[in-house]
């Protein structure tokens, strides 16, 4: 039995009320992005009915009550994640920003021509397309853990490609596509040992597992709001003090100055040094709500419950002979995603035709077109479970694949053999 | 099946049967038109190979992977644009993308395009209309890469 009391938890998010096609919505596409609770959208009204004004100008009390409510959500932030100060909590628009941020702000500065990065075959193209703009530029080397058929990383070629020429190791925690659990900190700790600058992909780790960036030991570590029950357009880079010292500013402006002249500038203190501009107010303090949420139901019983759903959802589909589940066949390596094909049938039909049975179900490369070229498939079909799904879904799941095999003639129709 | 009847109007027995037909799949090797497409919702790519005779599109042949529409609707275009000047092509090409993109009404296809009416239900799923226009846009692309001489 699950630990969550998901009838009570379905209440407080509006959306999974509607329907779609005729049919009551089963939201199957978290790993793409969560929905979010009555108090995060409450949050952000608020907000706008009651507190609008910027932040770090004003000497009015408005500009004085927003300024505190972003900053409590970033102290609230550091301690959801392990990181003890709040200064190194960076507000961006999203863990691709994140990304983008340290490649310009600490790659630029500190990598040359034939420095070596490492990165690996399952990465989203988020962590892949920043690194490959700044190899071009700068005449970087990338390199790739190659990623094993099952859909996980061995640590033995992890250590083969990770060696003392490596400047900068990144990787995915949890893999949008398959599923994958990665051994993070023992990743971490290969890459730390040969000295590399280490940076973690966390978008789907943090809505559904704890972490302690502190702990863990990386450099940086990047993820987005909005794929835990957080708004839109506010993701977070932490990282180790004194790297985001040393580095150079991302972007120009207001904000992230301390002092400028016509001849030239110096920086603000973190973290204000990399957010330039009227920062996204209202989705940060938005955001706040949706720590609280995730906080008192407890990351551990959200794991659970979504990886009892997935554990069900796997069973189901491999009772049909003509459905291939991708990524690995240990539960204990394997997250609250199920990624799925059915021989002759493309993804996109797949999505469709779940669609019309009310079911959202991603499908597609999943923005991982090296991973889907290895493992051979030009895309899959994904479910993805989070805390206010529950039995019904993966028996509305179990249904639309019923639908679609029988519709597109995949196996005879019982009876009819 | 109630719920079966979104399906077949999506999914026509027409669709399907140019979704199984092999008959002009693979590749024309030489070729005096190729050309590459690539869906970018789902990255799906297809590459299309034609040969002129006489001021004609004698043969066109698809090769690639892809959902039921956008195999359906390159075998469907194979077919209507095989014999057939390359004017009337680009002048094919035109009505079908109007239709599905501008939701010209399905009795104003030219009667060449006729079996692509079947098509006609996945105007009702915008992310799809890019799978049936795929095909066109890219034997669009290839005509226009590599133009006829001017003999006929």
């Amino acid at each position: 039995m699950s630990r969550l009391n998901v009838a009570k938890i379905r209440e407080d998010f509006p959306i999974l009320r509607r329907r779609v096609r005729g049919k009551p919505l089963v939201y199957l596409d978290n790993a793409a992005t969560s929905q979010k609770p009555r108090q995060v959208i409450q949050a952000l009204v608020d907000y706008y009915e009651n507190r609008n004004a910027n932040v770090h100008r004003g000497v009015h009390s408005l500009s004085e009550e927003a300024t505190n409510m972003v900053e409590a959500v970033r102290a609230k932030t550091a301690k959801f994640i392990g990181a003890a100060d709040p200064r190194t909590v960076i507000f961006t628009r999203n863990a691709t920003e994140s990304i983008n941020l340290v490649a310009h702000g600490w790659g630029r500065k500190y990598l040359k021509a034939g420095d070596e990065v490492v990165l690996t075959e399952m990465e989203h193209h988020s962590n892949l397309v920043p690194w490959q703009l700044l190899a071009k530029e700068r005449g970087l080397v990338l390199k790739y853990v190659p990623v094993e058929l099952d859909g996980t990383l061995s640590l033995d070629k992890v250590r083969a490609t990770v060696t003392a020429k490596t400047k900068l190791f990144g990787f995915v925690a949890l893999s949008n596509a398959l599923g994958t659990v990665n051994p993070v900190a023992e990743m971490i700790k290969i890459g730390k040992s040969v000295g590399a600058v280490v940076l973690v992909d966390a978008c789907q780790w943090a809505p559904h597992r704890k972490m302690d960036v502190q702990a863990w030991g990386a450099d940086f570590v990047a993820f987005s709001a909005h794929k835990m029950l957080g708004p839109t357009g506010i993701g977070v880079l932490w990282g180790r003090e004194d790297l985001l010292e040393s580095m150079d500013p991302f972007l120009g402006g207001g904000d992230m100055i301390s002092r400028v002249t016509l001849e030239g500038a110096t920086w603000n203190e973190l973290p204000y040094k990399f957010e330039a501009g009227t920062p996204n107010i209202a989705d940060a303090i938005a955001f706040g709500p949706a720590l609280d949420y995730l906080s008192a139901l407890g990351l551990d019983a959200v794991a659970e419950h979504e990886e009892r759903l997935a554990a069900m959802a796997v069973k189901l589909l491999e009772a049909e002979p003509s459905v291939t589940v991708l990524g690995p066949k240990d539960p204990a390596k394997r997250s609250g995603v199920v990624s799925f094909n059915i021989a002759g049938l493309h993804p996109h039909d797949v999505g469709t035709s779940f669609d019309l049975e009310g079911v959202a179900v991603r499908v597609g490369h999943h923005c991982c077109q090296p991973l889907m070229h290895k493992l051979q498939c030009g895309g899959t079909a994904r479910a993805s479970f989070y805390l206010y799904n529950d039995e019904s879904d993966v028996e509305a799941l179990g249904r639309a694949l019923n639908r679609t095999l029988d519709f597109f003639k995949i196996r005879p129709k019982a009876g009819v053999l | 099946m109630e719920g079966d009847a979104e399906l077949q109007d999506l999914y026509r027995e027409v669709l399907l049967d140019y979704f199984r037909s092999t008959s002009r799949k693979g590749k024309l090797d030489p070729a005096d038109v190729r050309a590459h497409g690539i869906n970018p919702v789902c990255g799906d790519e297809l590459e299309i190979t034609a040969r002129r005779e006489g001021g004609k599109i004698a043969a066109l042949r698809y090769a690639g992977h892809g959902c039921v529409i956008s195999q359906a609707s390159a075998a469907m275009m194979g077919e209507a644009l095989e014999g057939k000047t390359e004017a009337k092509a680009r002048e094919l090409v035109k009505a079908f993308k109007k239709m599905m993109l501008e939701n010209a009404p399905v009795a104003s296809l030219p009667e060449e395009l006729e079996p692509l009416s079947s098509l006609e239900g996945v105007r009702k799923f915008p992310l799809r209309v890019k799978c049936a226009t795929l095909a066109w846009n890219t034997i669009a692309q290839g005509l226009d890469a590599a133009p006829a001489a001017k003999e006929a």
